[in-house]
Order: C-alpha cells, then structure tokens, then sequence
C-alpha cells in the first residue's frame, strides 16, 4: 500500500440474483481527503459502501487498511466499526426515542456499567467542541433532522473513526446547515480522517472534494483530482455519453404553455392542520407553476392541503370553476388531481407489492373495492409504463422497495400518469435520484404540460425550479410572500424574495 | 442498488438458482413440507392412520370414520379462524386474541335464539340460519368493537382484543342468564355432524364453503391489494385514497363473522355449551396457522391458502399425537416441540441460510425433499 492512503480496495465485485451490482471495482482513500463517489442510482454506489461497512458480504475482493498487512476481513457492521469505518447513512439510523448523549454512547459502552454523569459531561464536550447546537439531555426526536445527522457524525468521529462514509447526509438539509456540515468535514479532514462523500449534488462535491471516483453500471469508471475534472465531464462519464441536454430543455420540448389557458383549480384562503397561513393558489391548463421556499416554509404543506392530504380545515377550492369539497385524498383524485409525495419510503411507495401493484394502485382505488383489474389489465399497464418510463426493474413483479431511489420514484410517477390527471403535483420528485433521471423527470414534466396537462413542481433545487417552472409561488414562515413571473425568474430574484424584508 | 444486467451473465446467475432454492422460497414451503413430514411419520409408523372406513354413527347412519376425516372434520373450526385472522394480521400489523371469547358469544347467542330461553329445549324455536345469520351481525359488532379500538384508538391489537378476551366469556353466559342451555333437536346438530344421508361431516363443507367464498372475495374485490397496502404502509395507502382506519375496521368485521360461524360449528356437534372451556386457547393456534402459513406477524403480504394448510397441520398433529395415546396433558408439551421446529425453521433468518448451504447441492437436496 502507497504512503498516505487509508483505505484500499481492490478487485470488489457482488453479485446479486441475475444482477451484477459490482464489478471488479478499485478504491483508494488518502488520509485527509474528501473522496466523492459518484454515479448514477444503480450505479453501485451503496453496494460498494455496504461491502465496506459489512452490511453486505462481498464475493470477491480484498480491502486494506492502513497499518494492516493483510486484506481486513469485515463481515458486519461491527467489524467495519472496530476497524475504524464508520457511517452516516441518509436516513437517520440512531434512536429518536433517545437522549443526545445516550444515542452518542449507545453500544460503545464496556461492561454493564454506566456513569450517567460521566457520559452526559462527555457528550457535552464533543457537541461544544463541534458546534452542535443541541444538549446532550434533550431527546434525539426533539432536534432538527440536520442536528440528528450531525450528532450521528459526532457519534462516528468520536469512535476515532479513520474512515469516515457520509451517504447522502445532505439530502434533507437546508443551505445554512449543509455550510455547518461542510465546516464539519472540513475540521475532521485536517485531522487526518479520510471521508468518503456520497451524494447527488454536483455543487456541493465542487465544494469540498479534493478527489472523485465515478462508478457506472458497477464498474468503475475512473478516479480524479476534482481540478481535472469538469463539470460537465463528470456528468457525461456518469452517464455514459456526452451530454448536451443539460444545456436548455425548455427550449427542447417547448416552452411552457402560455398564461392564458382556463384555470383547473382555484383555491382561496386555503388552510389546514399543518400550520400553514390561508393561501390563495391557481393553475392554468398547461402551466408549470412551483412552490419555493427554504425547507420548512410550507411548501409541501401548500399542495398537501391542495390534495386533502391533511387536514383541510378552511377556504374555498373551485376545479374547472366548479365548487369542490376535497376532504380527502380521494375526493382530490376524483377532481383529477394527482400527487407525488415528498416522503417516497414514508408516503410513497408500498414496500412489499411488487411494482405492477404499485403502479395500479391509485387508478385501481378510484375504481373501487368491488372491480378489480384483471391479471392481464394490470399487466399491461405495468409494462406500458415500465418501457415509457423506461424503469429498471427486474420484472413487474420484483417488490418495488428492491429497486434503486430513481426507479421507485418512477414507479410513483407511472402510479399516477396511469390515473391520467387533469392536474399533477409532484412534491420533490428529483430529491437524491441521479441527474439522468432528474433531466428525464424534467422533460416529463414539460411533456404534460405541453399536453395540456397542469403540474406543480416543487425542488430544493432552485436551477430545477428555472427549468421548468414558468411562475413560482415564494414562501416564507409558512406563507405565500410573492409571486414570480416572465423576467423575474432568476435566482438572484428568488433568493431576495425568499430572504424578504431582511435583503431590501 | 443494482443495475440489470444486459449480458449473458444473467443466464448463468438464474440457472445457480436450483429447483430446490426457488421451492424453499416459496410461501408454502414449511406448512407443506411440514405437512408431508406427519404423512410420511404416519405413513412409516403406522399406515392405517389413513384407513377410512364406512360406521354406523348413533343414529344408525352409515358415516365415514377414521382419523383423516376427523382431522378434516376437527379443523374446520381453526382454518375458518385462521382466513379471518390473516387478513386482520394482514391490515393491523397485530392479532385478535378474543376469537375463543367471541366464539363463546356466537355460540352462547345461537343457543339462546334456537332454545328460546328454555334450558332444556326438544324443538328449535327459531329458524337456524335466521339464528345464525343473527350471531354474525352481533360477532361482527363485537369484531367492529375491537377494530374500532385498534383503527381509530389506535391501540395495539393485542391490548386492545385483551378487554373481550378478558370479559367475552362472562358475556356469553350473562348471555344465557348463567344457565348452559341444551338443544336437544336432532337437526340442530346437523351442522355439527351428519347431514341425513351424506356419509361426510357437515363441518369439511361448511369450512369448503368458507374458503370458496374468501376465494371468490379475494377474486372479484380489492380486498387483499387494499388490506397489504394499509398492512404494509397505511400513509402511502391513505395519499392513494384508500381510508386505513376503514379497512382495519372491515377486516376485523370479517373476522367477527368468521368467528360466529366457527361458534356456530363448535356449539352444533354437541348442541350444549360451556361457557369457560368452548374454543378455549383457540386463538393462539390461530395465531399459529397464520405464522405457520408464512405470513408475517407483522402485517403486510399474505396469503390465506397458507394460513388454511397451517390450519390443517395444527390439528394432523393434534390428532397424531391423540393416536400415539400421547396423555391430554401431556399433549401441549409435544405440541410445543414440534411448533418450536416448525417456526424456527419458518424464520426468515433460517430459510435464508438453509436455502444458501442447500442450494449448493440441489440434487441431493431435491433428493430430500421428495
């Protein structure tokens, strides 16, 4: 092994039942570098993280360590953890029902033993010495996703981690606190600590990387010093060609309908349980219109009360000009309204059913308990949408919770392209799915619209939001604060609507 | 995350998997293996186990004995349990551990209907199926009772089904006025045992009737894609316009309804009732059928077929024990052995190793299994 470096591995390759997830893939870590590992959903990025953290077992391979002669053998989380691996998974995998410092301490203890006292005096020394605005008593659930995932990286630095593996930990972040999470890593890599960095924002891998590693296909593409790599070359070596779509894909499909078409949906003074202010909203046939904000401004909770989807306790809502009472997700679907939740584990998807099942399900509620869709309807529809949509899936009947993010959220989208909407709410549809299927998911939504149908699009991602948006709705503190049209559709304009009275 | 594989690996991935690993990781693999396994003991030990011979019952008619007719016959209450507890276990993630208390109810009902109050009644002072068809309205409101705890209170199914666990069977005798009614009317016990004529027990066509019917349900409805999605997850089934509390509610609807028929059967071989011993723990071997029929406790997919075969090897191995003259007390002792392996060998967590160490070898695996 090379002066300096972390971590090796070598010739890894996993096999999956009629899938090969990993193919003879190399990856070097250096000591005090921020590594991204990019690639599209599928690519094999988590495969190669699981063979590491021994969530997997790899079939062929051998992984080094520094300081270690022989290839370490790791075959559960635990080992991966005594060899000094540790990781930061998207999802927050640490106890909510428990306190800062219990959840800092849980597992690592020797002995029955605890000093409460001793424990709580230590967690509170590695939050200080961190920045984590938290109390090492207060209970996990009560802090703010951003301070579960930093107490999750307290708990990883503080087992003297020498690899450190973040998935995805910016996904559900919001700008100020993806900056804390970066000064984070930017301390523990002068510390010497090797990170490996995955993610799906290009922005942010141009931020803080010093290398990348792309994987393609379970192979591995190349490894790069981030100067030498492009933008837009690392795009195209993730995807596999030479990408010009990024360019304008308005221009390509068309531009959004103008702002003339008849209103779908009308509401005024809409309010519900969520704590959003009463708001008043419109669609046009044929327009993309979008709710943005920084999170937790209420923007899903806008078009959740939209759909029924909570609890509506106020304002009048008129489809096609027609008073309509939408109390539940199924009075919203019968006013052809679709939506595509912003949770896709949590509300979207249903994990078990295969993906024909999940793509019928909302088209087979609206036609009710006693008319089922014969085995051969069903299967139609599958793989109607399965080849539109151009979903990776082993078959119709694979469970959809074993396909990657990207293909899931397709399926979500099939679920309700099937129920043909007059009007489509898609709540996040890109968040942590690779920028091919983003730019797919784009197009579509321009499609529909040049169609005639309406979609409202919401995306933290501001540049999306350009794209495809033709009139964007501003929120702030859970209220409607402007509204941009035509010129005024620029990031600069969006992000001093945003920030308000505290920019002018 | 994977990606699908365009080359002739696939091929070669897809032949490693042997006949033997794709059985074994089928739904019915463990109720059916279990099931050929008390076979081929009784078939070794002693094969006239299977002898069906024609008697003459008390009545002096001729009727079919011998212990796979008792078997099909002393079932029949358990496997129409079982369907109903699938589909609640299915939507609610948990179990209705009342169905022995409730059965005392539908039991206790019927005779109260059929005796007209009487203790000792020679003539049957209602129409039978009206009797019944009333056990099933007052079984589903007790079922509506716990699915209304468990839907919209939201308290674990098991807590929540302890009240009329607790109190169910002090109702079925306040029922009554505390007296144990008998219904001495021949017909009255037709459903329990012989029609006139037909040398089979009535019971193995009323539980055949039942399962035609959740077939058909199963068939021309949504019930199952609605019960696995709430089962599976509820907020995903509510922003696709289903109502969770709702199904939660009807599945245990259903099952009450399931649960006066078994009443129904029980309080029929004998025409009499007694109030703390009918179906007692009737409601963990339920629990069994439908873990044994490899569905998950905790909700989501199932499969009712599997729940009906883990019916039938509960009591194949009842009456297989009774036949080795194994003591009554004795028998959950042995009972316990063999669910212990049968469970055990049912985990996810086993089947997974089993079927990697086998799949291996599948020749002389498939060997084994045959």
């Amino acid at each position: 092994m090379q002066e300096g470096v972390v971590l090796e591995m070598r010739g890894i390759c996993k096999y999956f039942p009629g899938v090969r997830a990993l193919q003879n893939v190399d990856f070097v870590l250096r000591e005090g570098e921020i590594h991204a590992l990019m690639g599209e959903n599928g690519a094999g990025k988590s495969t190669l993280i699981k063979c590491l953290t021994g969530v997997y077992a790899k079939d062929e391979g051998d992984i080094y360590m520094a300081g270690q002669e022989k290839a370490v053998t790791i075959r559960s989380p635990q080992d991966a953890q005594n060899a000094g691996i540790s990781t930061v998974y998207q999802e927050i995998t640490l106890c909510p029902n428990l306190t800062v410092a219990e959840n800092l301490y849980i597992g690592r203890s020797k002995g029955f033993g605890t000093s409460w006292k001793r424990m709580n005096a230590g967690a509170k020394k590695i939050l200080t010495s961190l920045g984590i605005p938290a109390s090492p008593k207060q209970q996990l659930g009560t802090c703010s996703i951003a301070v579960q995932q930093m107490v999750a990286i307290a708990r990883a630095v503080d087992m003297e981690c020498k690899v450190l593996i973040l998935d995805e930990p910016t996904s559900s972040l919001d700008e100020q606190e993806v900056e804390k999470l970066f000064g984070l890593m930017r301390d523990l890599k002068a510390k010497g600590v090797g990170i490996i960095f995955v993610t799906h924002f290009l922005d942010q891998v141009y931020e803080v990387c010093d290398r990348i590693t792309v994987l393609r296909d379970g192979q591995l593409v190349g490894e790069y010093v981030i100067e030498d790599l492009p933008r837009v070359q690392l795009v195209s070596k993730m995807l596999g060609k030479e990408l010009d779509e990024m360019a304008d894909i308005k221009s390509e499909v068309g531009a959004a309908a103008d702002a003339s078409g008849e209103v779908v949906l009308e509401a005024q003074g809409l309010c519900s349980n969520a704590g959003i202010k009463p708001f008043d909203f419109s669609v046009r046939k044929g327009e993309v219109n979008g709710f943005t904000g920084l999170l937790g401004s209420g923007r899903s909770e806008c078009v959740r009360a939209i759909f029924g989807a909570d609890h509506v306790t106020g304002g009048t809502v008129k489809v096609e000009g027609k008073p309509a009472h939408i109390r539940k997700p199924l009075d919203a679907m019968k006013k052809g309204i679709g939506y595509l939740p912003e949770d896709r584990k949590g509300d979207g998807i249903v994990g078990e059913l295969s993906v024909r099942e999940n793509i019928i399900l909302a088209l087979q509620v609206m036609k009710g308990f006693f008319r089922p869709f014969t085995r051969a309807q069903a299967e139609a529809f599958a793989d109607e949408y399965i080849k539109l949509l151009e979903i990776k899936t082993a078959s119709a009947d694979t469970p959809i919770k074993s396909l990657s993010g990207g293909n899931q959220q397709k399926v979500i989208l099939a679920r309700w392209l099937l129920t043909d909407p007059k009007y489509l709410i898609l709540d996040e549809p890109t968040r942590g799915i690779d920028i091919g299927t983003k730019i797919e998911i784009q197009k579509l939504v321009l499609k529909l619209a040049a169609e005639g149908k309406s979609v409202t699009f919401i995306s933290s991602e501001i540049d999306e939001m350009l794209r495809t948006c033709s009139r964007l709705i501003v929120m702030r503190d859970r209220k409607t604060v402007g509204e941009l049209t035509g010129e005024d559709l620029t990031q600069a304009k969006i992000m001093a609507t945003i920030a308000g009275g505290e920019a002018q | 995350m994977t990606a699908p594989v365009k080359d002739p690996v696939k091929k070669v991935e897809s032949a490693r998997e042997s006949f033997f690993k794709r059985l074994t990781r089928q739904q019915l693999f463990i109720p059916l293996a279990a099931l050929v396994l008390l076979v081929l003991f009784n078939l070794i030990a002693d094969p006239s186990f299977f002898a069906v011979s024609i008697k003459e019952n008390s009545l002096g008619n001729p009727v079919l004995s011998g212990n796979i007719i008792s078997v099909l016959d002393n079932a029949s209450e358990l496997v129409i349990l079982s369907i109903g507890m699938t589909l609640v276990t299915a939507s609610s993630g948990g179990q209705d551990i009342s169905v022995g208390a409730a059965m005392a109810i539908a039991g206790s009902v019927i005779l109260r209907l059929v005796c007209g109050g009487q203790v000792n009644a020679d003539t049957m002072h209602m129409n039978l199926f009206l009797a019944l068809f009333i056990a099933i309205v007052v079984s589903m409101l007790f079922g509506a009772f716990n699915g209304t705890l468990v839907a919209y209170f939201k308290i674990q199914p098991m807590v929540a089904t302890l009240i009329l666990y607790t109190a169910g069977r002090s109702i079925a005798a306040w029922i009554n006025n505390n007296e144990l009614p008998i219904m001495n009317d021949i017909s009255f016990k037709y459903a329990g045992t012989f029609l006139p004529g037909i040398p089979v027990p009535t019971p193995i066509f009323v539980t055949l009737f039942v399962i035609l019917l959740f077939w058909l349900a199963l068939k021309f409805t949504n019930l199952g894609l609605y019960t696995q999605s709430v089962g599976i997850n509820a907020s995903s089934a509510r922003l696709n316009g289903l109502n969770p509390q709702f199904i939660k509610l009807l599945t245990y609807m259903i099952l009450g309804a399931c649960v006066a028929v078994a009443g129904f059967l029980r309080v029929s071989r004998s025409g009499s009732i007694n109030y703390s011993r009918i179906a007692e723990n009737i409601e963990m071997d339920a629990i069994l059928a439908v873990a044994l029929g490899g569905n998950a406790l905790g909700g989501g997919k199932f499969n009712i077929y599997g729940s009906v075969l883990g019916a039938y090897v509960i009591q194949f191995l009842t009456t297989t024990l009774y036949k080795y003259d194994v003591a009554s007390t004795a028998l959950p002792a042995y009972k316990a052995v063999v669910v212990i392996l049968l469970v055990v060998l049912s985990a996810p967590v086993v089947r997974e190793k089993l079927t990697r160490v086998k799949g291996r070898t599948p020749a002389k695996a498939a060997k084994e299994v045959s």
